[in-house]
């Protein structure tokens, strides 16, 4: 059972390598004394309370720091509850943050109690994956078939999704961008019911994630059409009607001129933390992403290894944020 | 297999000495948290997770799910000895519980809400028996529509709650809307009344509101009154108990009205929360003696508790089959389910099989453990109350504002409990209802997602809410509950004039 999906797991991370990963020495001269707080950035159940819960349970067994750690969750206000307190937390090495690219992007769209820069970045320890998901009742089965009787409808097809302005609308309007088609995007309050509401074929489409919808996938109530990624996902074990992640086409193959969508797994240290516990963090997380749980846990929830630290981390964040920017102010949601 | 073999091996997995185990130390606990205010069902179901990373993953679930059952019953002892609701579904319990109590009759109040309780949990668990393969298949015909639907029936059969003036209900109910739109909104993505102030960014947390509101308020009133809460002198005894039990088939309807609104509310997505508060408006509405209810009516115990319980059992359910937690102890539960390795959602009852059933077999275990044990400590609880004032006072605060602390680990909850336990006051003294506050900030927010939702999905149509025959049922159903009092007038008024010809 395991082998398939490690061969598979290898040839991912392979990919991911090229993408920019820089490997952090273990030069651990700093180590934490008191209990760490990990401070998660959305509500109990989410798919970053079980990223950091993961991580934390992983540290737990292989006894990766010496020191107990604590989860807490500070999801109000989409996440930013958790970096405001970061925030507060200037110079304290114990609280580690752990979010999304919803750090960077939450205050270019809100008034926000934070700046981007306010927080370190540590480490980008994965990507999940965007998919684009119809009812498979409804009659189209390829994208770009799906593309035309939207375009026809002309904005009354329906897409549901997460809250306004976060990671599901800005790829919506990157669709619309890329296609030249009007959609109504309707927000609900998770991808959880985004993919229930599309499975009672109350809305038309849906962005989620894999593992979001993959439960009414395997029931039979929805039907990928393409993946939002520059290649095919990794996974080529069946899961349902035979077919398997690798077997979703990607949006560029199904016609749609939109290279990659996806979001990043981030932790995140407060501002004037030093160097050195940067790196000790960075070095847990490395440790922690080579462990067989961690790689058992990207496999179940389909996402992609793909772990950046450092200068490229860095790097990758100012590029994503001046791309977004620009969309933004194109929508007239940028406020900052 | 058939359902019937399915539970029967179910049992055999629940019924290990190491699975009745951990279902009795799971109640346990679960009271413990439950009872004291603020630390509540999610914070205990988290702290308890970490331990769960190297159980089986049924064992894991009888260990967590048994501590949410616990703290269900144990949510209910705050309610009725000290006003303070330990979880938001257990506030109306309040309304009746809390005067009963205070009455001189702690015994029998909680002793009532145990009883209610644990029948609406065990029917609630045979329905979910019996409809486990298509419990699925009902929630995924709600959409928003439905639910706005759901919601507006809540508030409208709640309208005209207490005797209070109609314009105090109007700005009661108005000022709990504002305090629920506080925070980041998911329609339009933007922060609503935060006033550039980072601590309300998550908004107004609604145990903070209740604990300042109830708890705080109440000592506020007793201290003005002169300490003359000086504790109670009735008998308590397990006797007691036992008659309280034994006088309960009287309030059959109650009984099976409630477990019906319950159990209907579970399975559609609505929840216990608004179960319970719709369950006691409508035994009000339909009650013979109207007047009673907020001084201590045994009818005004019963429905919310068994309301609430056996909303709170149905929904378990569905709640895994669609992957979309309706509480924050669910959503805990939910995210457990993922680290042991298990997929929540529609295929977890084919995939897991013995899991699913092993659950449900546990349901009936645990509940029965649960309804035992809370009924033996009311011997305990009760006796309490005869501890004078002087003393259980000072305590009740620091446990009121531990117990804000403790929701978030944010000192500025506690400071909103003192602000909110004024308010309480300033309620109390001027004779405005909080009541339909308190539904209002629970359920408000809900149903204005739900409303605008809507109205994306019709592009502005009201007419969506009559589309399909659940939303317009339970829209009609709720204009017809608004306007009672004026039908009923009408129809009296009709047959009147009819008598002479």
């Amino acid at each position: 059972m395991r082998s398939p999906v490690a061969a598979a797991l290898a040839v991912a991370s392979l990919g991911a390598l090229g993408a920019g990963f820089t490997a952090t020495s273990a030069s651990a001269d700093w180590q934490p004394n008191r209990p760490v707080e990990f401070v998660v950035a959305s509500g109990p159940g989410g798919g970053t309370d079980q990223f950091a819960r993961l991580v934390q349970s992983i540290i737990q067994k292989h006894e990766l720091m010496a020191v107990p750690v604590i989860v807490s969750n500070k999801g109000g206000g989409a996440g930013s509850e958790a970096f405001v307190y970061g925030k507060g937390a200037d110079g304290d090495p114990t609280k580690v943050v752990f979010g999304t690219n919803n750090e960077w992007l939450l205050p270019l769209v809100t008034k926000m109690g934070y700046a981007s820069s306010d927080l370190r970045p540590v480490a980008s320890m994965a990507v999940d994956e965007f998919i684009l998901w119809t009812n498979s009742e409804a009659p189209y089965q390829t994208a770009a078939e799906f593309i035309e009787s939207a375009r026809k409808q002309n904005g009354g097809m329906k897409v549901a999704g997460s809250q306004s302005k976060d990671t599901d609308q800005i790829l919506v309007r990157r669709l619309e961008k890329a296609t030249g088609v009007k959609f109504t995007y309707v927000p609900f309050k998770s991808g959880g019911e985004a993919a229930v509401q599309l499975a009672g074929a109350h809305v038309e489409a849906n962005t989620n994630n894999p593992q979001e919808n993959v439960g009414q996938w395997k029931a039979g109530k929805v039907r990928p059409l393409c993946v939002f990624s520059s290649k095919r996902l990794a996974y080529k074990e069946p899961v349902a009607d035979g077919k398997s992640w690798a077997d979703i086409p990607t949006c560029v193959e199904a016609g749609i001129p939109l290279d990659t969508y996806q979001m990043p797994r981030t932790v995140w240290l407060p501002k004037g933390t030093s160097d050195e516990q940067v790196a000790f963090y960075a070095a847990v997380m490395d440790k922690v992403r080579q462990t067989p749980e961690w790689k058992d846990w990207l496999a179940r929830t389909s996402q992609s290894e793909a772990f950046v630290t450092g200068p490229a981390f860095a790097d990758a964040i100012k590029q994503d944020e001046t791309k977004n920017r620009a969309q933004f102010a194109e929508d007239g949601w940028l406020v900052n | 297999m058939s359902d019937f073999a399915s539970l029967l091996v179910g049992f055999q997995t629940a019924l290990s000495t190491y699975h009745v185990a951990l279902m009795i130390g799971g109640v346990l606990l679960g009271i413990l948290v439950g009872v004291l205010p603020g630390l509540g069902a999610p914070n205990g179901v988290s702290l308890l997770l970490p331990l769960t990373f190297s159980m089986d993953p049924v064992s894991a679930i009888i260990l967590l799910s048994s501590m949410y059952w616990g703290a269900l019953f144990g949510g209910s002892t705050t309610s009725i000895l000290f006003n303070i609701p330990g979880e938001p579904s257990s506030v109306a319990t309040t309304f009746d519980g809390y005067p009963m109590a205070k009455a001189g009759k702690p015994t029998e109040a909680l002793a009532t809400a145990f009883s209610a309780a644990g029948f609406g949990a065990l029917v609630g668990v045979v329905l979910v028996t019996l409809l486990a393969n298509s419990i699925a298949g009902i929630a995924l015909r709600f959409s928003s529509p439905e639910y706005f639907a759901v919601y507006l029936l809540a508030f409208c059969s709640f309208i005209g709650m207490g005797s209070g003036h109609p314009l105090k209900t109007a700005a009661a109910l108005l000022i709990g809307l504002s305090l629920a739109a506080v925070g980041m909104d998911t329609v339009s993505g933007e922060m609503r009344l935060t006033f550039g102030y980072d601590p309300l960014v998550k908004g107004v947390t609604f145990l903070v509101a209740v604990i300042g509101l109830f708890g705080i308020g109440e000592i506020l009133i007793t201290v003005e009154q002169g300490l003359k809460f000086d504790g109670i002198h009735a008998k308590i005894d397990l006797a007691t108990v036992f008659r309280t039990m034994a006088g309960m088939p009287r309030y059959w309807l109650a009984l099976v009205r409630s477990t019906l609104i319950g159990c209907w509310m579970g399975i559609t997505p609505g929840g216990p929360t608004a179960a319970s508060f719709m369950s006691y408006g409508v035994a009000r509405r339909f009650s013979r003696r109207p007047e009673r209810f907020g001084s201590g009516e045994p009818e005004g115990i019963i429905s919310p508790e068994a309301a609430d319980h056996s909303a709170g059992v149905s929904a378990l359910l569905p709640m895994l089959a669609l992957g979309v937690p309706g509480s924050a102890t669910a959503a805990v539960m939910m995210g457990g389910l993922m680290i042991w390795g298990l997929q929540p959602g529609p295929m977890l009852f084919t995939e897991q099989h013995d899991f699913v059933w092993g659950l449900i077999a546990s349901m009936y275990l645990a509940n029965v453990v649960a309804v035992i044990l809370v009924l033996a400590t009311v011997p305990l609880f009760s006796a309490i109350l005869r501890v004078p004032f002087s003393i259980i006072g000072p305590l009740i605060v620091v446990v009121c504002l531990t117990g804000a602390y403790t929701v978030s680990n944010s000192m500025f909850d506690v400071v909103l409990a003192l602000i909110f336990g004024v308010v309480g006051y300033v309620f109390k003294k001027l004779d405005y209802p909080i009541a339909p506050l308190v539904l209002a900030m629970v359920l408000g927010d809900k149903a204005e997602d739900a409303f605008r939702q809507s109205m994306i999905l019709s592009n502005g149509s009201l007419g969506i809410f009559w589309s399909t025959a659940i939303a317009g049922t339970l829209t009609t159903l709720a204009f017809a509950l608004a306007l009672w009092p004026l039908l009923s007038r009408l129809i009296g008024w009709m047959s009147a004039r009819r008598v002479p010809v």
